[in-house]
């Protein structure tokens, strides 16, 4: 017995260690749910071209923070922008990869998509636990002829750390001010009233079973689950429909050549068609990379994706970024170097 | 029982005189001694490293927030500010609830098939009881959110929230989200997931009730219930104390069947339908992106809190389990 | 009617009160258990297909399977059962043999208790302090180690039960034929417990290949086949985790798919252990 002992432990050994061969080209990243869609998207394709797997778990823009600052991953990802500040401290580049937009979803018995109209105020109202019913007054006043059922509003947000959060609550801190005061914005707060889901899918999963049931999810989840929208008002007034187009206009004005470190909000931008709680989403990577293979790896996949990946994202209806902006972003890649302080990616 | 092998009949003893070799084995069975005794030390080193990382972990937040942490209600990331009173109640709350509903439907099922069971039936009714205990708790969680959550709104939820008068106590105790989630669905989940573990161990206690016991008392002419409370049940009641200390153990740890289904908000729940968190589910949601130490140590300060509480709690069950005579 | 006549058709009623309460309760514990299974069956017999053991984990709208969470669900609790069998088994061994009936052996046992019970996400959460963190990396071996953990406690109790069983002329009759108290042990002792043993180890495993808490933190997760436990590995109950609160439809069906591959394993396993404890009880 003792001998079976010991060859099933030396069996383990040697299992433990051939299973620690070289596994040829993965790089790891974990964060926002946001861009997951177009994320898994990317890799599938990068995988089928060129071998090299992309691991990414979409465990929240605060995941992604914190795993690429423990390093526990080659990169993080997050629509939560870093300020320029805390990303010295960290030691960390970031970079925009796509725009997409965030959108209020609900679930309403006879509603369809795009049939109501929605405005920042109310809705921070209505997230505040203020306005509690779908045919209140204060809905129905912009939504004339609509009719709004007598349902109870179930708040549904996310459970988790979310950069999809952070725009959410910043848009609703600069339309409503007992918003910025009572709550704040961050990529976790203390929720007023609601349900909470964990990532883009639990909260469209919950909007989707729950009759009465108002969300917030990044389009791609509200395309994909034929989910029910709502028009927003933007800056200048007028209702708009989030869609690819929409969000592009947003994103038309944005001056990321002057942003430094890519901290640019898309937020309620000037525009007839712009969407206004529009967004980009930014990969997080460590200036000084310990592993200049691996750090070269990873940019070579967003370079690939910058190029090649623009039909796949505008099929999730995100909207790539223009081409000035990649070169911009190409350029600040020399700041990524390896353990001989040169440049990991030419 | 020394390791050292008897000497023949006869012969002087190793230590005597040079001549006669080592007895075969003795240096093995020192270094298997040795292996074995590590081994076991190597269970009290995990135990305690697990403590010490715990506290460790929690140091940032116990030191800022002292034990006021347990009594606090806010749960804001914003300002960096925890208290862990919503998910110490939800946790109290969900398992001392799953246990009211679980205990007597464990008591009865051992009592089923100690007392009344067909000799027949006994053995796959018993098998098919302990095949529940098998089942994942993830699979518990996934049944709970997609087949007993929306059963559940529909015909618990909302015809109870439809008959309550405004302002009723009924009122209070249904104001909520009736899509089938919340403290009250959770708890039942839970009732569902504990039933088996219970029902065995309280099983094996009641066969532990010598026949002689049982059958005097029948021979008196007492009736099955009579037999059961005036007899088996004093018989075992410690015992089963433990067994359902061990229950509540089980229902304060349980993650994955809770997870799901409590709808995740950190507040004091006020009704039954309110949605609420557990310790268990608030560090499962929240650990892998809480970004600030303050968080992070707010969390593990949460697992410390419910490691406390189950150490407590295992503690008085064991003391009970053996205190009735090792049935556990 | 006499007084004592009334005091037993009041006992009687007692009883029939008592009796049916009894079948109801029963009744409802198997209803519940077969709407558990009704449901897992239904859900998951439709995801399942030979995809899910051929193709890895797919991109939300793309066609794909479990094979990776599956090889590496495998792989994790392999590791950690050789992991736990071996720990477990001398730990056992010392406290039915060796140190049992000391103060130090009573500690033991009571710590062994307490690491059986502790919540499993506590595990985790320690695993990661010590085998993440510190080397930057998720990984599938700091999930195999999580896992044995778990497995540990269970092994050391059975195998502390079942080796008490054993008679004490066993060990008296070895130990009078000259040979140490180790041999004793690991000729005898281990072989006429074997299948006490084995029904620990399936014990064990049955428990462990359910658990997600531990993995949470360690594993992780991959979205490609990988059998490289340095890194995060794919393993199914994160992926059902994962899957089962999402919004698309082909996700929560293999989500039920894999649930229905564990229920079953597990299943399976308990039932085998079972059968090898009665023919440990037979012979």
């Amino acid at each position: 017995m003792l001998k079976t002992l010991g060859a099933a432990f030396g069996a383990a050994l040697m299992l433990g260690a051939a299973t620690f061969a070289q596994a040829a080209g993965t790089i790891s990243g974990a964060g926002a749910t946001f861009p997951a869609p177009v994320y898994a998207k990317w890799a599938e394709a990068y995988k089928a071209q060129t071998g090299t797997s992309l691991n990414y778990q979409a465990i929240g823009s605060g995941g992604g923070i914190k795993q690429i600052n423990a390093s526990t991953v080659d990169f993080g990802a997050t629509d939560k922008p870093l300020k320029p500040d805390d990303l010295a401290t960290g030691g960390l580049a970031m970079f925009p990869t796509v725009i997409g937009g965030v959108v209020p979803v609900m679930n309403l018995p006879g509603i369809k998509a795009g049939q109501l109209k929605m405005n920042g105020p109310v809705l921070a109202d209505i997230y505040r636990g203020v306005i509690k019913k779908w045919n209140d007054p204060l809905i129905a006043k912009f939504n004339p002829g609509v009719a709004l059922p007598n349902l109870p509003i179930t708040v549904v947000h996310r459970s988790d750390g979310s950069g999809t959060t952070f725009v959410f609550t910043t848009y609703l801190s600069m339309k409503a001010a007992h918003w910025a005061s009572e709550v704040g914005a961050n990529d976790a707060v203390s929720w007023p009233t609601g349900l909470g889901g964990k990532g883009n899918d639990g909260v469209a999963a919950f909007v989707k079973q729950t009759p009465g049931a108002i969300g917030y999810v990044e389009y791609a989840y509200a395309k994909q689950n034929a989910m029910t929208y709502a028009l927003m008002q933007n800056k200048q007034g007028l209702y708009v429909t989030p869609d690819a187009k929409n969000f592009a206009a947003a994103a038309a004005n944005a001056k990321w050549a002057s942003a430094p470190g890519f901290y640019l909000l898309l937020l309620d931008q000037p525009g007839a068609d712009a969407w206004p709680i529009t967004a980009a989403t930014f990969i997080l990577v460590h200036t000084k990379q310990t592993d200049a293979a691996k750090g070269r790896e990873v940019l070579a996949f967003f370079d690939w994706c910058y190029k090649n990946g623009d039909a796949a994202a505008a099929q999730l209806d995100y909207v790539p970024l223009p081409a000035s902006v990649k070169d911009l972003i190409r350029k600040s890649w020399t700041k990524i170097v390896g353990p001989d302080g040169k440049p990991v990616y030419k | 029982m020394s390791d050292q092998a008897l000497p023949a009949a006869g012969q002087q003893s190793p230590g005597a005189s040079g001549r006669r070799a080592a007895p075969r084995g003795a240096a093995l069975g020192k270094v298997f001694e040795g292996l074995c005794f590590s081994a076991a030390t190597a269970l009290l080193i995990a135990l305690g490293g697990l403590l010490v990382s715990l506290v460790l972990g929690a140091w940032p937040a116990m030191r800022t927030f002292g034990f006021g942490f347990l009594f606090s209600t806010t749960w804001n990331p914003v300002t960096d500010v925890y208290g862990a009173a919503g998910p110490i109640v939800g946790t109290l709350v969900t398992a001392a609830v799953a246990l009211l509903i679980s205990l007597p439907i464990a008591g009865g099922v051992a009592f089923f098939l100690t007392e009344l069971c067909p000799a027949r039936l006994r053995r796959p009714i018993g098998t098919a009881v302990e095949l529940l205990a098998g089942i994942p708790s993830i699979v518990y969680g996934m049944w709970g959110l997609f087949v007993f959550a929306p059963l559940f709104s529909k015909f618990v939820q909302l015809p109870l929230m439809a008959a309550a008068a405004p302002g009723s106590l009924l009122e209070k105790l249904t104001t909520g989200i009736p899509n089938g989630s919340g403290i009250l669905s959770a708890s039942i989940i839970l009732a569902i997931m504990i039933l088996p573990f219970m029902a065995a161990t309280l099983r094996e206690l009641l066969l532990t009730v010598p026949a002689a016991v049982r059958e005097s008392a029948y021979g008196l002419g007492a009736t099955t219930a009579e037999v059961v409370m005036s007899v088996t049940l004093p018989y075992v009641r410690t015992g089963a104390i433990g067994a359902v200390m061990l229950g509540l153990g089980r229902a304060l740890g349980e993650t994955m069947a809770v997870t799901f289904i409590i709808g995740n908000s950190h507040g004091f729940p006020k009704s039954m339908f309110d949605s609420g968190s557990t310790i268990a589910s608030t560090i499962a949601n929240e650990f892998a992106e809480a970004t600030t130490p303050m968080h992070v140590g707010a969390l593990i300060y949460l697992g410390l809190v419910l490691f406390v509480m189950s150490f407590a709690v295992l503690g008085l069950a064991r003391l009970m389990l053996r205190r009735q005579g090792g049935a556990a | 009617m006499t007084a004592s006549a009334a005091r037993v058709a009041r006992r009687r009623a007692v009883n029939v009160v008592f009796e049916v309460f009894c079948w109801i309760v029963t009744a409802v514990a198997l209803v519940a258990l077969a709407a558990i299974l009704w449901s897992l069956l239904s859900q998951g017999l439709g995801g399942l297909n030979l995809d899910i053991f051929t193709k890895s984990t797919p991109a939300p709208g793309s066609p794909g399977g479990l094979a990776n969470a599956i090889t590496g669900s495998i792989m994790m609790c392999l590791l950690a059962m050789v992991m736990a069998v071996v720990i477990g088994t001398l730990a056992g061994t010392w406290l039915a043999e060796y140190g049992g009936r000391s103060a130090y052996g009573s500690v033991i046992r009571f710590l062994n208790d307490v690491l059986l019970s502790a919540p499993s996400i506590l595990v985790g959460l320690f695993v990661y302090e010590v085998l993440v963190a510190p080397f930057h990396s998720f990984s599938g071996f700091a999930g195999s180690v999580a896992l044995a953990l778990l497995a540990v406690p269970v092994i050391t109790r059975t195998t502390e039960d079942v080796l008490l069983l054993q008679s004490a002329t066993l060990r008296e009759a070895g130990v009078a034929l000259g040979a140490t108290l180790s041999y004793v042990i690991r000729t005898v002792l281990w072989r006429s417990a074997r299948s006490g043993l084995l029904t620990g180890a399936l014990l064990a495993f049955a428990r462990i290949s359910g658990e997600t808490a531990p993995l949470l933190f360690t594993a992780l997760n991959n979205q490609f086949f990988t059998l490289d436990l340095r890194h995060p590995t794919a393993n199914l109950p994160v992926v059902i985790f994962n899957y089962a609160l999402s919004a698309y439809d082909d996700w929560r069906r293999l989500a039920w798919a894999g649930a229905l591959l564990i229920a079953g394993t597990v299943l399976a396993v308990t039932i085998v252990a079972r059968i090898v404890a009665q023919e440990q009880k037979r012979s």
